[in-house]
């Protein structure tokens, strides 16, 4: 096996072993993150051998701490949850799905996993460059990330290497998602037809159109800004700025349409990151409740659905940017319509399971914990879809614990279900069930005491992306739910290196399986 | 079946903490924050029993068809119960939508002409304000004039206007402020009025309101503008309207 390959197999597993690596990384700086804002005076030698500058004396300073934000940001988003579940494990089963031999262009394939590997250590680079990381934010928001330098720390060469970054993920996304298309277009062996494909064939699909579109702006988006940075153009920077006391030579640009290049994007990005998830947990419901997948037709449709709606709701990031108030009334409607098929997608799991033997397996509760969660991180988006309400919740931790619970936990819990399903086939043995279930408990119970509380910190109105709360009378009552979060994140970390264990050691101890363990109907499980 | 009772439990956990909140918003200092503060109520109730329907079917239907032996059914799909509960949560979800845009076009979609209006400067990291002279008019502006040591950040060219580092106002009277950043987008967020709006450079961006209750109020800037944001912190002082006539005409005079 050469780690140059075009066997889709062999991509499909870098791409998995990429986003396990990254999750690593990204988990690690949350908790510096969450340890920092309990304990803002805290001096550490760790912090200072890790990052001199940011941390000289072992204080980190704010800037550090938005710059560790930044980079769990980005790294959870694209290289965690846009990584795994369509690259790694589309690119794996796939092809195996709908009978094809491998994906339509293997070179091309390859290209895009390594494109993908290089925008990985570009980023990483950017925690080493002087300056260190940039700091604002994984949305990026000019005229802060326009202005370079003069803007602060981290707004030089690491600001640019994240831009670059980002440039090469769009790159490598829209190459793989020529590539998924093309593949499902063409190479479905015969007899396979579109509505005979499964579930997870089908998001695979509907992500692929829809890192089509999405992907093609934020590469735009991104090459502008990029050019603001380094070129001396002005498409997001107005003129008359004054920066650290400095006039700025520049003038007629908008800022706000940064923001809406980077949402066209990025609302349809959080369904790139759960539709392969949601495929999954459709196949892993049914193959262990023993029943067909409730009302297969409308989950494909409903696919086909967020994925269309997905691309006309991007306003409501909005709301309060300033764009035009009457526009805000319309994204919200669509907004709301859109939760409609994410509704019919949760009943339709619960009508999958209903009258059916369920079994117990790992991967079948971390099915199981999806949907709780989906509905736990859904609901609140009826809050914050609605504008008048967001006159509140934006940008405060409100907002924090609804992403989190439903675009990264979730998503990430599809990822257990996925590998803890699939992993006879990728290597031949079963994950340990035992392991898998005690994993999965700790991190149900994590997850819900990490993530619920911050609700109540964005109704009192914490903003979010502070690096502490020393200076409001208001934050400082806020301080000993900070703390019990601080300490459910410990755990809920803790309990992760019991997962890695188990991936690792499994794979070479883990009690074989035999063909089809789970009585699966799919073809990667019936066909050699 | 353990996990359908932990589902239950974490589900139950919830709610409790909903229903007992240790933490909850600020106190309401406008009509509109009253307004607010009741739609939100009746869209945590909505979603609240979404959410406790949801979680419970879930939760029964696991320990339901848990593993017993039995044969599982072979329903595929059931259409009227399909177009149920679409057209439910269609109506539930849109109307939501509908019933919560009186609260934001009370804010942003009707004005009123006889406001008091400020305007707000935001920069890395602080705020100031200004507010028209006698003269009743702000005066023209110049980046070159910019001076913060010597308290003009506005750049403000001759005339009478009042600036100021903190933003009083008079209780009870409609006030209009315009918003501008000199460097990056920033954000005016004031909790117990409840109203949140970036400050975008290049761009005026009016926001309406009305206090009702004269104190001091925290402005925590909302919007990421670099390493100072968490501590960009604004103050908004409500005044009894004679007192804040008052020091208006103070201010004129210095
Ligand atoms: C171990 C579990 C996790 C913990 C404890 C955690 C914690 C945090 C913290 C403390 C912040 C910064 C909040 C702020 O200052 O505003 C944050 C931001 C963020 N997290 Fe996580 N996180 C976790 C997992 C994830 C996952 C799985 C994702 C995947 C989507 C994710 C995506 C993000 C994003 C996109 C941001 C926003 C960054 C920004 O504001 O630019 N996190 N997280
Ligand atoms: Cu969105
Ligand atoms: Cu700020």
């Amino acid at each position: 096996m050469t780690i140059f390959s075009t066997d889709h197999k062999v991509i499909g597993k870098q791409y998995i072993g990429l986003s396990l690596f990254a999750v690593l990384i990204g988990m690690a700086l949350s908790l510096v993150m969450r340890y920092h804002l309990v304990h803002p005076d805290a001096k550490v030698r760790l912090f200072q051998m890790l990052w001199p500058d940011g941390a000289p004396g072992g204080q980190m300073t704010p800037e550090l701490y938005l710059s560790l934000m930044t980079m769990h940001g980005t790294i959870m988003v694209f290289f965690v949850l846009t990584t795994a579940p369509q690259s790694g494990f589309g690119n794996y089963f796939l092809p195996l799905q709908i009978g094809a031999h491998d994906m339509a262009f293997p070179v091309l394939n390859m290209l895009s996993f390594w494109t993908t590997a290089l925008s990985f250590l570009v980023l990483m680079a950017a925690f080493v460059v002087e300056g260190g990381a940039p700091l604002s934010g994984w949305t990026a928001y000019p005229p802060l990330s326009a202005l370079g330098k003069i803007a602060g720390p981290g707004q030089g060469l690491g600001q640019d290497l994240w831009v670059l970054s980002i440039a090469l993920f769009c790159v490598a996304s829209l190459m793989a998602a020529i590539n998924f298309i093309a593949t499902i277009i063409e190479l479905r062996a015969p007899g396979v037809g579109y509505f005979d494909m499964p579930l997870t064939a089908w998001a695979w699909f509907v992500t692929a159109l829809i890192s089509l579109f999405a992907f093609a702006v934020l590469l735009a988006g991104g090459i502008l800004l990029l050019l603001d940075r380094v070129a001396g153009t002005s498409f997001f920077i107005p003129g008359g700025l004054v920066v650290s006391d400095q006039i700025q030579a520049r003038s007629g640009g908008s800022p706000i349409l940064f923001q809406h290049l980077f949402w066209f994007f990025g609302h349809p990005e959080v369904y790139i990151a759960i539709l392969p998830g949601m495929g999954v947990i459709s196949t892993v419901l049914s193959v262990f409740s023993g029943k067909k997948v409730f009302g297969y037709r409308a989950m494909a449709y409903a696919l086909l659905a967020i994925g269309g709606l997905g691309f006309l709701v991007w306003g409501h990031h909005m709301f309060i940017s300033g764009m035009s108030p009457y526009s805000s009334v319309a994204f919200s409607v669509l907004t709301l319509a859109i939760g409609v098929p994410s509704a019919i997608k949760t009943f339709n799991w619960i009508a999958t399971l209903w009258g059916g033997r369920i079994r117990f397996t790992a991967a079948m509760l971390y099915a199981l914990g999806f949907v709780s969660l989906f509905i736990t991180g859904g609901v609140t988006g009826l809050v914050l879809g609605q504008p008048g309400l967001d006159l509140y919740f934006h940008d405060t931790y409100f907002v924090v614990a609804h992403f989190h619970l439903i675009m990264g936990v979730a998503a990430i819990f599809a990822i257990f279900a996925a590998l803890h399903y699939w992993f006879p086939l990728l290597y031949g043995r079963f994950l340990n069930e035992t392991l898998g279930k005690i994993h999965f408990y700790g991190t149900f119970i994590g997850v819900y005491a990490v993530f619920v509380p911050l609700h109540f910190a964005g109704i009192a109105g914490n903003p979010r992306r502070y690096p502490d709360f020393k200076e409001y009378e208001f934050l400082k009552s806020l301080m000993p739910l900070h703390v019990g979060v601080t300490h459910a994140a410990y755990s809920l970390a803790a309990i992760q290196l019991l997962f890695f264990f188990n991936y690792f050691w499994s794979q070479r101890k883990g009690k074989l399986a035999d063909k089809n363990p789970w009585g699966a109907a799919t073809r990667e499980w019936t066909h050699d | 079946m353990q996990v359908a009772i932990l589902i239950a439990a974490l589900a139950g956990a919830t709610v409790l903490l909903f229903v007992q909140p240790a933490w909850w918003l600020p106190e309401a200092i406008s009509a509109h924050a009253k307004n607010y503060d009741s739609h939100l109520l009746l869209t945590l109730w909505v979603i609240g029993v979404l959410f406790v329907i949801a979680q419970a079917l879930l939760a029964i239907t696991v320990f339901r068809f848990r593993d017993r032996g039995q044969q599982p059914s072979a329903v595929e799909g059931n259409h009227k119960l399909e177009l149920i509960w679409t057209t439910t949560t269609a109506v539930i979800f849109i109307g939501l939508a509908i019933a919560g845009q009186g609260i934001w076009a009370g804010v942003h979609l009707r004005s009123s002409a006889d406001a008091l209006k400020i305007e707000v400067l935001a920069k890395q990291f602080a705020w100031s304000y200004r507010y028209a002279g006698p003269d009743g008019a702000f005066a023209r502006t110049d980046v070159k004039a910019i001076d913060d040591a010597g308290g003009n950040p506005f750049g403000v060219v001759g005339g009478d206007d009042i600036i100021a580092p903190i933003l009083r106002v008079p209780a009870g009277r409609p006030v209009e402020l315009l918003l501008k950043s000199r460097d990056v987008i920033h954000n005016f967020f004031v909790r117990e009025l409840r109203i949140k709006q970036d400050v975008v450079p290049g761009m005026t961006i009016p926001l309406r309101f009305t206090a009702d209750k004269p104190g001091a109020y925290e402005v925590p800037c909302s919007e990421l503008c670099g390493l100072g944001h968490h501590q960009m912190r604004g103050t908004l002082v409500v005044m009894p309207p004679e007192e804040f006539d008052a020091w208006l005409r103070e201010g004129a005079v210095r």
